[in-house]
Formats: C-alpha cells, sequence, structure tokens
C-alpha cells in the first residue's frame, strides 16, 4: 500500500502542479515544466482525474486496514509531550536509535498524523473544487471556493515537506528502505525489534 | 515435501542425460542477449516521450469513466447558489481561446438560430421571437477549469422550456450547440433540463454585449465555464456524440459542478 501510494501522491502533487499553473495562487510562483506531468492543463487535469481514484482508494483500504487491526493506534499512539521534546533534543544531539525499526519516536509519530490527515484534507477539498456545485455545502463549510482551492493548496505544500523529509531520513538509514522493499524489519520473540545478535 | 506446484510423481533421471549438451548452451551470455533483444522491443512501443499514445488512450478512457460518474452525481434538481445583484462583476470576464480584440459581432438583425436533429418543429428563430418567450434571471458563479470564478446576473429562456416549446426529443442523449466563432459544444440532456440551464441574452439587466455571446449564448450553473458557448447560431438534439472545441483537444467532455 505505501509503494502504491507513493506512485499515486506523485501523479497527483505533479498534476497537481500542471494544473495550478494556469490560474496561480501565489503570484509570481510557477512550477517548471520539467516538474509537471502532463504538458499542458488538459493532460495534467486528466491525470489528476486517473490519480484520485488510486489514491482515494488506496487511501481507504490502508486506513481501514489501520482502524481494524488496531495497527495505526498501536504505531502512532500515545504521543507524549516528553517523548517529544526527548527525541527533539536527541536529533539536535545526533543520538536517535534506529536499532528498533519497528517503533516510531515522538516526532516521527506526529509527521504520521499530520501527513495522513493533510492527505485526507487533500480528498475533501479536492471533491470540494471538483464538484463546488454538487457539494456546495461542503464548499461554504471551507469558506467558498476559492478558499478550497488555498486549503488543497496549502494540503500539498504540506506532504510535499513531509516529503522532502521522510525521502531523505529513510536515505540517511537505508536499513528502513530495506525493510520497506522485503516486508519489514526482522521481528525479534517479544514481536519488536530484531533478536540479538542480528543488530 | 508435499507441495500443490511439485508433480507427486519425480520424473526419470535419464530426461536430464538426454538433455545434457542442450542444457550446457544455456550460457549467462544468452541472458543478456535475450535481455537486450527484449530492451529494444520496448523502444517500438512509441517515439513521443512526453505523451505516448498508450499512455493518452488510457487517460481518455479514465476521462470516459469519469464522465459517466459524473452523470451520476449531478442532480437535476439542485440549485446552484445564487447571490445578491450587488456582488455581480461589470462588465463580465472575457475568455476564449483567442484575444478580446479578435472579437467578430454578431448582427442582431440578420441572426437566425437554426434547429436540426431530433426536433418536430425545425422552423429557425429570430431574435425578437426568442425575446418573446417566458424569461428567468439567474446569479450565479461562473467558474473556470483554471480555477478563477466571477459573479454573473444572466436572464434569457430556460433551455428547458425552448426545448419544450420546439417539440425536441427530451429522452434523446445530447443537444449539440454550434457558434460564430467555430466552438462547437455539446452537454448531457439531464443539463440542458435543470432550471438554471438557460438561453441567455442579456447580463445584468442589459442587452449582452459582444464580447460575452451577442445575441445568444449557453449560461449553465452546473458546468465549467468552457462548457457554456456563446454566439450560438445552431441547436441539435441527437443521440450521437457529438463532442466539442476543447473536448477534442483531451478536456473532460461532462465537465459538471
Amino acid at each position: 500500500m505505501h509503494w502504491t501510494n507513493a506512485v499515486a501522491m506523485l501523479v497527483m502533487i505533479t498534476s497537481g502542479w500542471g494544473i495550478y499553473d494556469d490560474d496561480v495562487i501565489i503570484r509570481g510562483l510557477h512550477f517548471s515544466k520539467d516538474l509537471r506531468l502532463g504538458d499542458w492543463a488538459a493532460w495534467s487535469l486528466n491525470w489528476h482525474f486517473a490519480g484520485m481514484w488510486l489514491l482515494a482508494i488506496n487511501g481507504l483500504c490502508y486506513l481501514t486496514y489501520g482502524v481494524l487491526t488496531g495497527r495505526l493506534r498501536e504505531r502512532l499512539l500515545p504521543i507524549r509531550f516528553h517523548d517529544v521534546i526527548q527525541t527533539v533534543l536527541d536529533t539536535l544531539r545526533f543520538k536517535i536509535e534506529h536499532n528498533d525499526l519497528t517503533t516510531y519516536n515522538a516526532v516521527q509519530k506526529i509527521l504520521y498524523i499530520v501527513v495522513i490527515l493533510a492527505g485526507m484534507s487533500q480528498v475533501v477539498t479536492g471533491l470540494a473544487i471538483w464538484k463546488p456545485v454538487q457539494f456546495s455545502g461542503l464548499v461554504s463549510l471551507l469558506g467558498g471556493f476559492q478558499w478550497a482551492r488555498y486549503i488543497h493548496f496549502a494540503g500539498m505544500a504540506v506532504i510535499v515537506g513531509f516529503l522532502v523529509v521522510h525521502v531523505m531520513l529513510s536515505l540517511l538509514v537505508p536499513q528502513t528502505l530495506w525493510a520497506m522493499l522485503t516486508g519489514g524489519p526482522r521481528v525479534g520473540p517479544s514481536g519488536h525489534g530484531a533478536p540479538e545478535g542480528m543488530r | 515435501m508435499n507441495s500443490p506446484f511439485r508433480p507427486r510423481k519425480r520424473p526419470d533421471p535419464a530426461i536430464l542425460e538426454d538433455h545434457r549438451p542442450l542444457l550446457r548452451l544455456l550460457e549467462r551470455r544468452g541472458l543478456i542477449r535475450g535481455g537486450l533483444s527484449l530492451g529494444a522491443l520496448t523502444m517500438l512501443t512509441g517515439c513521443d516521450v512526453t505523451r505516448p499514445r498508450s499512455v493518452e488512450d488510457a487517460l481518455l478512457a479514465m476521462s470516459r469513466l469519469n464522465d459517466s460518474v459524473q452523470a451520476w452525481l449531478f442532480d437535476p434538481n439542485k440549485l446552484a447558489p445564487t447571490y445578491p445583484a450587488s456582488m455581480v462583476l461589470k462588465p463580465p470576464k472575457f475568455n476564449a481561446y483567442y484575444d478580446v480584440t479578435d472579437v467578430k459581432p454578431v448582427n442582431g438583425a440578420d441572426w437566425r438560430l437554426e434547429l436540426s436533429g431530433l426536433i418536430t418543429d425545425k422552423r429557425p428563430w429570430t431574435l425578437p421571437q426568442i425575446n418573446a418567450l417566458p424569461q428567468r434571471t439567474e446569479i450565479i458563479k461562473h467558474i473556470c477549469v483554471e480555477g478563477w470564478d466571477y459573479i454573473g446576473e444572466w436572464t434569457g429562456v430556460p433551455l428547458r422550456t425552448f426545448l419544450e416549446r420546439v417539440g425536441a426529443d427530451l429522452q434523446a442523449k445530447y443537444v449539440a450547440f454550434k457558434t460564430a466563432d467555430d466552438y462547437p459544444s455539446s452537454i448531457d440532456m439531464a443539463t440542458a433540463l435543470h432550471p438554471q440551464t438557460l438561453l441567455a441574452t442579456r447580463y445584468a439587466d442589459d442587452t449582452l454585449a459582444d464580447p460575452f455571446g451577442y445575441p445568444l449564448r449557453l449560461r449553465m450553473s452546473t458546468k465549467l465555464g468552457y462548457k457554456n458557448p456563446k454566439w450560438i447560431t445552431a441547436i441539435e438534439v441527437t443521440n450521437t456524440y457529438p463532442g466539442g472545441y476543447w473536448e477534442k483537444l483531451g478536456f473532460p467532455w461532462f465537465a459538471g459542478i
């Protein structure tokens, strides 16, 4: 599901940049033609309207699976304030531990929750922009059609920001990539982390 | 080891002996050679790297699927939000596939509206005849596919009233339009019969100005801007997909909002 989502996200972001360029939200901010999916707006739109199904269906499967198995709650909660401070301090001292890939630190938990919420927000604001008359109630809830566009744009910025950090960190800790490609890290008898001797 | 993928009876080992010379020929360089030819095969799929034909076809197939999803989402009784007259933009925003200075005004006195297709009474209409039909005013938002929008006040005969008056087949699939600026367009019958779909002749309580489609244009509250043809000269009711100017270039046909 992660890699399906990765493909869908890249399609949605780069085709979205192609649509954005026809009527910019931030004056002077354009996306280079090399970064855009679709050689002009019509094809960017078609990519966007095809990719949305992949993103929404995959996202729905991911959330259903995560909620039903309790995996989301187990991995992402609880977040304690003290842990957040500790992780930030550890990071600044370059003392972050990566031995146990099956548990996330507090900052990771926050980032993953933020990006999941941003993804959901993109689907909701996207629906409002796609069908502002059929979902006119949703549009007024968001503060009008243009506000739906601004929030959709901001959601993109949050996801791209997350992506930059996410990809950079996974490259810094290459064993995470290996685990992602082979179906997860080796799990010890306790159900967490690698067994002694494997580290 | 029992497995459904393993034969119950092992084959006779003598078979291996028979084929040993052949197996010897299976070398690594064979794999490389084969890999190269397979790689070369992929180059046959297309030369246009930016938009290969197969990708384009797949995207257009998705777009048609989306058209049917959009038709299913369309609620024929749901009215678009309307706004107070104080919010109306005067004059409206001009947008076309050419510049405003290239607009060729239409002479209202000579103008006729031609009818064709699944319509009982195909006699052409003059402007005074159309102005004599029941009128309706809508203050609605115009949303462009590019992302901008403005509020406009449009007056004219509802397309439903007109289609009923000329005895059009309301079970037909499409209503198609021809225009003086060579901008063919077409819509689904459900949207054509929507109460806020107008054959507009007036804007902000004034005769429609030349750049905005004088004497007659389509204004719908439930579709994107590019689906609203201006300077309409002919209407056809048909069951054959008529397409449109932007649709031919790849834009979605239904374009409902």
